[in-house]
Parts: structure tokens; C-alpha cells; sequence
């Protein structure tokens, strides 16, 4: 293992020890902070009791529609966007201040307009993400190399091959940069709007635990939230590099 | 405008502005046709409406608070996440050590944290300004850090043979070597603190203008929704084109 790898599984060990340490002598308070090894017992107990799998599955469905509406949209768009050099350019300037604008701000219109049930939340969660993916899109179509489109070419290739075993390759990794932050900023949405306002989902547990004083149960599905996240992160990580490595690149 | 002066390039991108300002405007009044006065108002009702809050006494405070939070907030996030960025960039292996925890915490759903944000900080203006901070914190140390390792050493050995003084060297080489990556990351940093402030406003908050906005659904009133949805998305549009342009100058002059 290297160095680095090796001191920080040491630093983050030492950190969560550091926290458990501070709560268990009580100069984290108990209405502030509960030990973390706390929190892993709190999540196992709520699982096992099955009192939170509902909202698991309308908050990860919402992410997950929210998820795959804006890679579909995102790559589509971003290869139209791509074909008309003329709207590209049009449209640039607002693909660059896309992420300055606090989507946020829409949710009151989503909820007036689609009442408070779980379209406004995938609406911010899809707006969230389908950005990037299309500036991700964009990126990586710029990359594919005129030589192998010209190649394609001579090889009298179909448009739908060249695509497929061309275009596709050469653009995958922006394509799974796009995709991990899709996911990312779909979780910020849905999450988020279910804490601003909603009727259910674990954004809104958090919350109603958060209102109740109910520090275990609230530690315990932020953990779940964050882990489930960075585990998804890693996965595709990982993946990623196994394709990659495929190919010979890095 | 002096017609003369502008070159082509920069006339054709203000007319494809205008197609893109009349595109979008055009959208939003045949969505209110298609949802009525009761999801939206039209284009002209809310211009009206936003001169009518500017004019209002109600909405200053709010604006200020807001605004208030928000610079502090940013403050913050720039000078640790500057100095932080420095540091981690000097010294590599910490930066090797720290980099993907970095990335990992930037990309985790930040809004989760915010109850313990509140319950460390208490309802007000301190959990609005950490939690803005929060947001902003990351992009700047990541994108200082990279900016610092990626100062070319052929400088600093230059540097070093002109004999420059610590202070000479990082004010006549460091700084300036690296300002276009660390004006990205400020940018950046920007953006996600103001969405840190709003975020904590609309959650838990008695002011500013994400509570105004919370208040108005409670009341469905929607003249106001709309008008503070227009005036928060112009105000971070313009902010974010006028850094643009700094940002773009910088690196084309480095």
C-alpha cells in the first residue's frame, strides 16, 4: 500500500476516534453530537425494525428517476447541442452560468405549480444534474480525435457504428465524469427539497427528527445517506478504472 | 455604443445574448399561458412586481441580512480555503493525503449536514454563515492547491538565483503564477456559497430572502415567489459573467 493511502486510513481513523472520544467525555454535548459508533448502532437498529425503508425507497426512487431522466436528456442534448456549432454558441453563456444560479430558488414555483407530492423534487433533482451531464457530453465529444472520425470514414463505416465503436469510447470518460456528478447533484436536490418543504422521504425524516430532539435517529440516516453516496462514488470509481486500464491508459 | 471600436466577435455575441434573452422570455410567457396566474406570473407582471419589492421597505432588511451572511460566509471560505490550499500544495504528501477525501466530501449532498450545522451553531446568523462557508470551502482549496503544485519550478529557481526575498518571491512570482487557478476556484466558491446561505435561510431561518421566500409559499403568494426567484438568479447570472470575464482575462494573460 502506499504511503499516502496508508496515513489517510490513519487520519480518518484518528479523526472518527478523536469525535467518538469528545462525545463519550461529554465535551461534545448529547443534544449536539452522538458518538459515531452510536450512529452505526442507531442505522442498524431503524433497518432492522423496518421503520425507515419506505422513505429509503421514495427518496432513492426519486433520486434514482432524477438520475437516469438527466443522462438520458443530458446526452442527447449535449450530442444536439454538439451537431449545431450556430445554438452551441448561443447557448454557451448560459451553460457557464448554469451553476451560479441557486436551483433552489425553484422549488416554491415546482411546488405551487405540481402541488407538494414528489414531482417537484425530481424536477430539482433532474435540473440539478442534467447540466452537467450536457457540458460533460459536450467535453467529451470535443475530444474525439478528426483522425478517427476520417478513419471511420475510410472504412465506410454506418453512422450508427462510427458512434457505437468511435465516438462512444473516445468520449467515455467525460461521459462517467458527467454520470458521477449527476448522481451527486441529483442526491443535493432531492435531499434538499425534501428538507425545505416535502411529505415524506428521508431529507424530511432528517428533518422531523431534527424538529423532535431525536438525535440517534437523525445521526443515523445522515450516516446512511453519506455513506450510501460515497460508496456509489467509489463503485463507479473503481470501475472506471478497470476500464481504463483495459484500454491502457493510465 | 461605439459601433467602430467593437470588433465582429463581440457584436455577434451580444446578438446571440438578445436571441437567447428573447428565446427565454418567449418560453416563460407561453408557460404562463399554459399554467395560469396560479403557477406563475408573466414576464412584464414580474419586472413590475420586482420594482414594486425594491421599492418596498420590507425587503431591505432581508436583502442585507442575506447579503451579509453571504460575504462573511465567503470571506471565510476564501481565506481558509486559500491558506489551506497553499499549504496542501507546498507540501505534497499531505496534499496526496488529502485530495481524495477533498473530492469525496465535495461530493457528498452537503444539505444533509445542515441539521448538525444548526444544532453545533444554533438557529441564526453563525449556522448561515458556516453552512455557506461549508459550500464555498472545498472548490477553493482544491483548485489553490492545484494551482500551487503546478507552479512551474524553473520560476522559483529564478527566483531563488535573483536572490529574492521570501516576500519578493512570493509577491513578484507566487502570487501572480498562480492567481488565474485561484480566481477559478473563488468563482466557484462564489456560486456554492450563495447557495449554502439560501439553503440555510430557506431551512431554518427567521430573515433574509430565502425565509421571505419560504413565507411567501406558506402565503402562496406568488407575485412575490417570482420576483425574488427573478432578482436571486439575475443577481448570480450577472455576478458569475462579471467574474467570467476577470477569470478569462487572467488566463489569457498567464
Amino acid at each position: 500500500m502506499r504511503l499516502a493511502t496508508r496515513l489517510r486510513i490513519g487520519v480518518l481513523v484518528a479523526t472518527v476516534a478523536l469525535v467518538e472520544g469528545l462525545c463519550r467525555a461529554g465535551v461534545i454535548g448529547a443534544f449536539t453530537m452522538i458518538p459515531p459508533s452510536e450512529m452505526a448502532l442507531s442505522l442498524w437498529r431503524l433497518l432492522r425494525a423496518g421503520q425507515v425503508q419506505a422513505d429509503m425507497r421514495r427518496t432513492l426512487t426519486a433520486v434514482g428517476i432524477a438520475v437516469g431522466s438527466s443522462i438520458v436528456v443530458g446526452i442527447v442534448a449535449g450530442a444536439v447541442v454538439h451537431a449545431l456549432p450556430r445554438l452551441r454558441r448561443t447557448i454557451d453563456p448560459l451553460l457557464a452560468a448554469y451553476y451560479s444560479v441557486p436551483v433552489f430558488v425553484f422549488y416554491p414555483m415546482f411546488i405551487v405549480i405540481f402541488g407538494l407530492n414528489d414531482i417537484p423534487k425530481v424536477m430539482i433533482g433532474f435540473l440539478y444534474a442534467v447540466a452537467v451531464m450536457i457540458i460533460n457530453t459536450l467535453n467529451g465529444l470535443d475530444r474525439v480525435a478528426p483522425v478517427l472520425l476520417k478513419t471511420a470514414r475510410v472504412l465506410r463505416m454506418s453512422r450508427a457504428a462510427t458512434a457505437l465503436r468511435v465516438v462512444l469510447p473516445c468520449a467515455a470518460p467525460y461521459l462517467f465524469t458527467g454520470i458521477k456528478l449527476a448522481i451527486a447533484y441529483s442526491f443535493i436536490g432531492v435531499v434538499g427539497s425534501e428538507f425545505i418543504l416535502s411529505s415524506g422521504g428521508l431529507g424530511y425524516q432528517i428533518g422531523f427528527a431534527y424538529h423532535d430532539f431525536n438525535n440517534p435517529t437523525m445521526y443515523a440516516l445522515i450516516l446512511f445517506i453519506l455513506s450510501f453516496v460515497l460508496v456509489v462514488n467509489m463503485t463507479l470509481h473503481a470501475w472506471e478504472k478497470a476500464l481504463m486500464a483495459r484500454r491502457g491508459l493510465r | 455604443m461605439n459601433r467602430v471600436a467593437s470588433p465582429p466577435i463581440l457584436r455577434s455575441r451580444a446578438f446571440d445574448l438578445v436571441i437567447l434573452s428573447g428565446v427565454v422570455l418567449g418560453l416563460w410567457q407561453l408557460a404562463h399561458l399554459w399554467g395560469g396566474d396560479v403557477a406563475m406570473t408573466t414576464p412584464l407582471g414580474t419586472l413590475r412586481h420586482t420594482v414594486q419589492t425594491l421599492a418596498s421597505a420590507e425587503f431591505w432588511p432581508h436583502a442585507g441580512a442575506t447579503l451579509g451572511a453571504f460575504l462573511v460566509a465567503l470571506l471565510l471560505a476564501a481565506g481558509a480555503g486559500v491558506l489551506a490550499g497553499a499549504l496542501l500544495g507546498y507540501h505534497r504528501l499531505s496534499g496526496e493525503v488529502a485530495e481524495p477525501v477533498l473530492v469525496a466530501v465535495y461530493s457528498i449532498p452537503k444539505v444533509t449536514l445542515y441539521p448538525i450545522i444548526l444544532l453545533f451553531f444554533g438557529i441564526g446568523i453563525r449556522a448561515e454563515v458556516a453552512f455557506g462557508a461549508l459550500h464555498g470551502v472545498i472548490p477553493i482549496t482544491l483548485f489553490t492547491m492545484n494551482a500551487v503544485r503546478n507552479i512551474n519550478p524553473v520560476f522559483i529557481k529564478t527566483g531563488r538565483i535573483l536572490r529574492l526575498s521570501p516576500w519578493a518571491l512570493l509577491r513578484s512570482v507566487l502570487l501572480p503564477a498562480t492567481l488565474p487557478e485561484v480566481f477559478t476556484g473563488l468563482r466557484v466558491g462564489f456560486a456554492l456559497t450563495l447557495i449554502g446561505t439560501l439553503l440555510s435561510e430557506m431551512f431554518g431561518s427567521r430573515r433574509g430572502l430565502g425565509f421571505m421566500l419560504m413565507n411567501a409559499i406558506g402565503l402562496h403568494n406568488m407575485d412575490v415567489i417570482m420576483s425574488l426567484t427573478f432578482m436571486l438568479v439575475a443577481f448570480a447570472g450577472s455576478a458569475n459573467a462579471a467574474l467570467l470575464v476577470v477569470d478569462h482575462r487572467l488566463h489569457r494573460r498567464a
